[in-house]
């Protein structure tokens, strides 16, 4: 096919031509990738958040990409503003009937836009409808619950600016809110004590190794949420009670780690690495946190767990058919803030208050 | 020239089996039929076997057989018995220590028992390897220099899983035996004891890990670099210096001012590796019982210094212009 004195010479010159066209080809991609970098940009570009002074690491790093993406839900929130005049009239007069123990002296006007809300935003079509079906009872204490975070609270949801909760916080549209979580107990079969309680992939430990009981101890039962001892030398023991263990700590990192995948941040969001401990090496959102576990802390033991009796079997815990619990994630799922700082409260003043005075 | 720009290793001898020394114990103790593997001998002697393993291998090898045994029966029962369960959570898994309650008493099986038994003869395991390579070296009438190197990374064992579990009072302070559990107790316990970065033998031990590091890969680089003049051959080259030597030696000390000799090389590499886990020891057994929060101690010392400047960023930026939404 070729000529003849092509082939001829190709003999005569016999030439390693692999070196070069290697050195070619590699030479020929990087000229490509660079200059696709060059026109396009970086397609990978990452942003940092400086939290702590420099020289310290402190700071939050994302991706660009990943961080300026909205967060979904947001769009799919109903204000107060949206509510039409048919969605008012589509309210039954039953359903005005029954006011939340609550909201007392609430106008029909008013009642009828929050049914219509809190119907969207929990996902519930008939929800204070029927004054005894669970659902409506469960919202009575609800509306209370939410009262109480907005006023008692109001340094945690308002740390930086007008945010507060509603329904709409955890429940997104959901009538079981997600990252909702129960009481696990021991998690490992044939084991006691500090063995059974971790070393598995469940939802709690976040899929770690780390303990599973960590929600539960810290949560609920008011664990002591500290793993230091606050000066070089101590004389104590680990047999001793009370003695901070690195059982004690491997708990704590737990929580933590819960919490930074709550909020979508790491460690240095609001330590500074080189000593946790420290109260003078630490960011204002940390006093944010700590008022954010005393406030999960009261919300399950005295909104939570009193429900127990009101739900219907599917809706309690699978091992101890306990309560639905909340957390950090409840609410945050995954963000610094909350449906990204949305003002949930502004417009409405019946949710933002207890005992709430409605013009 | 490309053969000594090469991965793997160029000379591969393979031929009649070598048996080693006549012995007075080596000809009844040595076990199985020499092969050659042209694989294994890529990356080291293309010949497998005999092997020696006297009554401190024989011991060795059950007692460890049956530490790894237990540890993984126990983490079998963990899941019920059920063997997909266990592939799926096995980097999960592991055989804790005792609570902490039982102090140095025996714990119940289900809590710490069997972690104990299985660590009784792990250590038996260990304790009786390194008798085994003290032996293989006297039978050989050799230095006793890897006796007393696998010594000094046993010292670190025993002080993870016995000194200082007995001076704190209680196994519970062993570690776990399993993969992410072990890197679990490893993160905590540096957390609780208030940052290990913070002990200064955690410091030298890591100074010795990276020195051991870069040692060696000067030292294999030098060596590889020189093969072609005889360089390989580094024990005649101590006593008999040739010019691979002469210009290995001048590499470095054009490059450095300083270079070390065939001989003192080797000297260097044994110490640095050494020090790794003695050091490293020194500062796990300090921590708990002497120091109990090492970030305070490194400020009672003068050595943790305060850091100018805000904590937050509220200081250095706004949430809103993170996420791209700055009005």
């Amino acid at each position: 096919m070729l000529p003849m004195w092509f082939n001829k010479w190709n003999r005569e010159n016999p030439t390693n031509i692999y070196g070069p066209a290697i050195l070619v080809g590699a030479a020929g991609v990087a000229v490509t990738v660079a200059a696709f970098i060059v026109v396009v940009g970086q397609p990978f570009k990452t942003e940092s958040l400086q939290t702590g002074p420099r020289g310290t690491g402190m700071s939050r790093p994302e991706f660009v990409n990943q961080i300026r993406d909205a967060d979904p839900t947001i769009a799919a929130y109903l204000g107060r503003d949206q509510i039409t005049e048919e969605d008012i009239a589509g309210v039954s007069d039953a359903a005005l009937a029954n006011l939340p123990p609550n909201l007392p002296d609430i106008s029909d006007e008013r009642y009828a836009e929050l049914i219509v809300a809190m119907r969207a935003w929990t996902g519930i079509p008939d929800l204070m409808e029927d004054p005894d079906s669970y659902q409506t009872q469960v919202a009575y204490t609800m509306i209370g619950m939410t009262q109480s975070i907005n006023e008692n609270w109001i340094g945690h949801v308002q740390s930086n600016a007008e945010v507060g909760v509603s329904c709409y916080s955890c429940h997104r549209g959901q009538p079981v809110p997600s990252e909702i979580w129960f009481r696990m107990g021991p998690v490992n079969e044939a084991t006691e004590g500090w063995a059974a309680v971790q070393n598995r992939v469940t939802v709690q430990s976040q899929y770690t190794s780390l303990p599973s009981d960590a929600l539960e101890t810290y949560l609920l039962d008011y664990g002591r949420i500290g793993v230091h001892d606050l000066e070089a030398h101590v004389a104590a023991y680990p047999s001793e009670e009370g003695y901070p263990t690195w059982q004690d700590t491997e708990r704590t990192f737990s929580l933590m780690n819960y919490v930074s995948n709550s909020l979508g941040v790491n460690c240095v969001f609001c330590h500074n690495s080189r000593a946790f401990y420290d109260v003078e090496q630490v960011t204002p959102q940390w006093s944010t946190e700590m008022l954010g576990i005393s406030m999960v802390q009261e919300i399950n033991n005295e909104w939570l767990v009193p429900l127990e009796g009101l739900y219907p079997p599917e809706r309690l815990g699978p091992v101890f058919a306990d309560a639905p619990k909340a957390a950090c994630k409840t609410c945050h799922k995954g963000y610094q803030r909350p449906l990204q700082g949305l003002n949930v409260i502004g417009a409405w003043p019946e949710l933002a208050n207890i005992d709430p005075v409605l013009d | 020239m490309a053969e000594y720009q090469n991965i793997f290793t160029q000379v591969q001898v393979q031929g009649t089996p070598e048996w080693g020394l006549e012995t007075e114990q080596s000809g009844r103790e040595r076990m199985g039929k020499p092969g050659f593997s042209t694989l294994v001998g890529w990356i080291g002697n293309a010949q497998l076997g005999p092997i020696w393993l006297g009554w401190t291998g024989m011991v060795s090898l059950a007692t460890g057989i049956l530490a790894l045994n237990i540890i993984g029966l126990n983490m079998l029962a963990q899941v019920d018995w059920s063997i997909p369960e266990f592939i799926r959570q096995l980097f999960w898994l592991a055989l804790e220590p005792p609570s902490p309650e039982y102090g140095l008493r025996f714990p119940p099986l289900q809590d710490g028992g069997w972690y104990i038994i299985a660590s009784f003869f792990l250590l038996v395991s260990v304790m009786s390897w390194w008798a085994r390579s003290y032996l293989l070296a006297m039978e050989h009438k050799m230095g006793k220099h890897v006796f007393w190197a696998f010594g000094s990374a046993i010292w670190l064992f025993l002080v993870l899983g016995l000194f200082r579990p007995i001076l704190m009072g209680s196994w519970s302070e062993g570690v776990p035996y399993g993969i992410f559990p072990h890197l679990d107790w490893t993160t905590a316990f540096s957390i609780r004891y208030g940052n290990l970065y913070y002990n200064p033998f955690h410091c030298l031990s890591i100074v010795f890990l990276y020195g051991s590091v870069l040692l060696f890969a000067m030292h294999g680089a030098t060596i590889l670099a020189v093969t072609r003049y005889g360089g390989d051959r580094e024990l005649e080259q101590i006593v008999d210096r040739g010019t691979a030597v002469e210009r290995a030696a001048l590499f470095w000390r054009w490059t450095m001012g300083f270079n070390a000799t065939m001989e003192g090389i080797h000297r260097w590499a044994w110490w640095f590796a050494v020090l790794t886990p003695i050091t490293g020891g020194i500062g796990i057994l300090l921590t708990g019982t002497v120091v109990d929060n090492w970030f305070i101690w490194a400020q009672e010392h003068h050595f943790a210094p305060m850091y100018d400047g805000s904590y937050g960023y509220e200081a250095y930026g706004s949430y809103e212009a993170f996420i791209g939404q700055e009005n």
